[in-house]
């Protein structure tokens, strides 16, 4: 059952079943949740839900078992539901992960699971906010390839060690974690943000590609590269294992040398 | 008044082509038809978020780089593992263009790995093989186990150099016909928009579906939550044909009780199945081509170890994928995701440990009819002018009765490809069609009629009782009796959905409503796939019926077309006519591995 808390640490509502799977050792956990609906009300406010729930489960489990079985109102976005399409990531136990990543049992659910929207994106309704400043960065960056002169008949040649310099960066999927958990970002909202300066290094260090040299300068601007001060927590938010910090780092060197 | 509201709130956006779905081969037909013809492309998710996203192992074309190949061998290949039920003009195209394919993506700077000499790297895969059947062979282009991942990545980021225009989070909900001397041609659309619960026309001379598959009306699945056929539904509402919709695809080797998927490359990289016994029982099913046979083909052998007592764990109801033999940096190098799945959901290291998997549903093979060119069929011969269909929405059909691996990433590139080019000709010299009368009309209806109903049914509920129908029914293995016992139960479902009601009445980023609306969908095209199964008293690829478990090329050797039909007294159904199957060069003959 829900009940409305005015903050974290308040209420302690009853426990509402879920379907279990076979076998399945249930425990009770509370998920405090961050509800806003502009049309409803202007105010954000917290609200606890409780459900009995198999600790190996995911955090989209349990938010869509609230969502099923107790508030069909609950917002938020979600997709293939195994961390790959990046579309669930948010705040919970204060900390950015995709809700689909994130199994309860690694959350001291002993106590309140307490889940909010990304900071620093407009919240739109929930816990879904709005992403298109996050996608915006990322189109400044020239995300594509670029050549010049006539197409090879087949492939492009590159070798394995110049396609592993750019391996850890083709692993982002958007998901905003790592720019939502910057401070310089929270502050700054002109700041690129950690993703799309991943976005840029795997381009910067693709042998093939020719825009090198104008990615650098767009991360030259005053929003750029420069505003990180290497606080790490893009990289400890990153669902996909991507050393984000580390790839940031080498496109202000890239900067400074002038050498990719 | 709530409908004065709506209808105050309605645009109506004007395009020559519009594209539904924004996953491989939306982007990849909006390559060809952005730089065109005036063209928007519409999709519930944002682009990135498509499910081409979650495809691994690799994408297939005989580029030859490794080791001896040709288009030649994947055609058949293609065919044989679609168990003839091919069109085989059409695989022909599919394996011919599958090296411009990849070397096309390859251009566009997707990062596939590498041989030592530089050129792009290949593995083996599921019943791709040398010389018709002779050996496996490498044919599957790859990036580490995230191909999908990059070619999703990939095509966004070549529509974002091209302007591509897109509409993100517009869920479309209805397909525009108007009649025109008697032949009714493609008008355009009717969208919702998440964000603020408007309705959005979009009127378009072409009107390309590239809105993926429908696989959450099983609950173990490989599926997103999105795949709800939500274009299938669209068309075949307005009358229009379902091919081949009993055949679906279980993937042998999803996480058990999960379904996520765990590619055929780990066993393309070596990995073994083996029962709780230990051993390779592959072997005894597929002796040659062993735990790299066709999909449909592992996934029974699978079933038949659990029903015969060896599966493992204590309930025996699941078996193993071992990679333990395997050095660890080819693990890391080959199939860094898909490790680190094992990881995370079942806390299970791969290194030292064999991973429980269980089949997981996973592609539907059948699909809106199409021609070579994508053109939508309206019948067995006849096209919709202006309407068009690619990737796992549609039925060309080069994947027959099933689907092999690495032939998915390759289908909505090429036909990705050619419905782009296609729809964008039609639209040179096509009229603007007019729009039919009150055009949202119908959509306005359904969602208000949603928003506003009171009925004590929840969608969470039907949902999970449809999904377990599914999966007890109408998956790897099929009787009559178990197809009849699903029939019997989406008729009380459909009654039931009737009486459903949302709790969240507002506007304004809906979810409730929408699953609301996709539910509706699932049920419905669950129905089409059942029927069509009931049907076809033989056994076929995917399609696996207990009572009549031989493949029956007198009788059974043509597509299936589904078509609703609406009695008199409001009552729906589905009829089921027949076409043909298109042969070339390869006679029919029995498929073994």
């Amino acid at each position: 059952m829900a009940t409305a808390a005015p903050d974290p640490g308040a209420a302690q509502p009853d426990a509402v079943p879920v379907s279990p799977s076979p076998g399945a050792n249930l425990m009770a956990v509370t998920f405090r949740i961050r509800r806003f609906d502009p049309e409803a009300a202007a105010e954000a406010f917290w609200q606890d839900f409780r459900v009995e729930i198999d600790p190996k489960e995911r955090v989209l489990d349990a938010l869509h078992s609230i969502k099923g079985e107790q508030d069909g109102s609950l917002t938020f976005r979600r997709s293939c539901a195994h961390g790959i399409c990046g579309s669930d990531a948010m705040r919970i136990n204060g900390r950015n992960r995709l809700a689909c990543k994130a199994l309860v049992k690694d959350l001291s659910p002993q106590r309140p699971v307490v889940v909010e929207p990304l900071k620093g994106l407009t919240v739109l309704k929930d816990l879904v906010v709005d992403m298109e400043p996050f996608f915006q960065a990322y189109r400044d960056m020239l995300p594509f390839l670029v050549t010049s002169g006539n197409e090879p008949t087949r492939e492009r040649l590159q070798s394995p060690a110049q396609r592993a310099r750019f391996d850890d960066t083709t692993k982002c999927i958007l998901c905003a974690a790592c720019t939502s958990s910057c401070p310089v970002f929270w502050n700054d909202g002109q700041y690129f943000g950690p993703a799309a300066i991943v976005g840029a290094h795997r381009f910067i260090f693709d042998s093939r590609d020719e825009a090198g040299e104008r990615r650098l300068e767009i991360l030259n601007d005053n929003h750029g590269v420069w505003r990180c001060r290497t606080i790490f927590n893009c990289t400890d938010a990153c669902p996909r294992g991507i050393q984000v910090t580390k790839a940031i780092q080498e496109v202000k060197q890239a900067l400074v040398t002038r050498r990719l | 008044m709530e409908y004065g509201q709506t209808r105050q709130l309605r645009q109506v956006h004007t395009y020559d082509t519009v594209i539904v779905g924004a996953g491989g081969a939306g982007m990849r037909a909006a390559i060809e038809a952005a730089p065109r013809c005036r063209t928007a492309v519409l999709s519930k998710l944002y682009p990135t978020r498509s499910h081409t996203g979650a495809a691994q192992g690799g994408m297939a074309a005989a580029l030859a780089n490794v080791e001896e190949d040709n288009w030649e061998w994947h055609t058949f290949d293609t065919i044989k593992g679609g168990d003839y039920l091919v069109d085989q003009d059409a695989a022909e195209i599919l394996a011919k263009e599958a090296i411009d394919s990849v070397l096309d993506l390859e251009k566009m700077g997707l990062p596939f790995n590498r041989t030592p000499d530089g050129t792009i790297d290949q593995r083996r895969f599921g019943g791709h093989s040398r010389d018709h059947g002779e050996a496996p062979v490498r044919r599957s282009c790859y990036a580490a186990d995230r191909t999908g991942h990059m070619i999703l990545q990939t095509l966004y980021q070549n529509c974002l150099k091209l302007g591509v225009e897109f509409f993100d989070e517009y869920y479309v909900l209805d397909q525009l016909l108007t009649e025109v001397g008697g032949v009714r041609h493609s008008a355009g659309v009717v969208a919702y928009r998440l964000a603020t619960g408007e309705l959005h026309v979009f009127r378009a001379k072409s009107v390309i579906y590239a809105s993926g598959g429908c696989g959450k009306f099983f609950k173990v699945t490989s599926n997103a939550h999105t795949l709800t056929g939500d274009g299938q539904a669209a068309v075949y509402r307005r009358g229009l044909p379902l091919e081949d919709m009993e055949f679906f695809q279980f993937h042998p080797t999803g996480i058990w009780r999960m379904g996520i998927l765990l590619t055929e490359g780990a066993r393309g990289e070596g990995g073994i199945l083996r029962n709780t016994h230990g051993e390779r029982f592959m072997e005894k099913y597929a002796p040659v081509m062993k735990d790299l046979a066709s999909r449909d083909v592992v996934s029974r052998a699978i079933y038949t170890e659990i029903r015969e007592g060896r599966g493992c764990g204590p309930e025996g109801d699941h078996v193993y994928l071992d990679l333990t033999h395997l050095p660890h940096e080819q693990l890391d190098a080959k199939l860094p995701d898909i490790t680190e799945f094992a990881r995370t959901y079942l806390g299970i290291e791969p290194y030292t440990d064999p991973i429980p998997i269980q089949p997981t549903a996973h592609y539907a093979m059948g699909g809106i009819p199409t021609t070579v060119h994508g053109e939508v069929l309206a019948d067995n011969t006849a096209v919709v002018p202006g309407l068009y269909a690619a990737g796992e929405v549609a039925c060309v059909s080069v994947h027959g009765a099933n689907r092999l691996g690495t032939n998915s990433l390759l289908d909505i590139n090429v036909f990705g490809r050619r419905a782009g080019l296609a729809a964008a000709a039609y639209a040179a010299t096509a009229a603007l069609p007019e729009l039919p009368e009150d055009p949202a009309g119908w959509v306005e209806r359904r969602i208000e009629g949603l928003r506003e109903a009171t009925g004590s049914e929840r969608v969470a509920v039907l949902r999970a009782e449809l999904q377990e129908t599914l999966d007890a029914n109408v998956m790897v293995f099929r009787t009559e009796q178990t197809i009849g016992a699903a029939l019997a139960k989406l008729a009380e479902l459909r009654g039931r959905y009737a009486e459903v009601s949302v709790q969240d009445k507002g506007r304004r980023f809906n979810t409730d409503l929408l699953e609301a609306v996709e539910l509706g969908n699932l049920l419905e095209l669950a129905e089409v796939m059942a029927a069509c199964a009931l049907a076809r008293r033989e056994s076929r690829g995917g399609h696996y019926r207990e009572d009549f478990p031989h493949r029956d090329d007198v009788h059974f050797m043509r597509h299936s077309m589904a078509y609703r039909e609406v009695a008199a007294d409001g009552t729906e159904s589905v009829r089921i006519d027949y076409k043909p199957v298109v042969q070339t060069r390869y006679q029919p003959m029995e498929r073994t591995y």
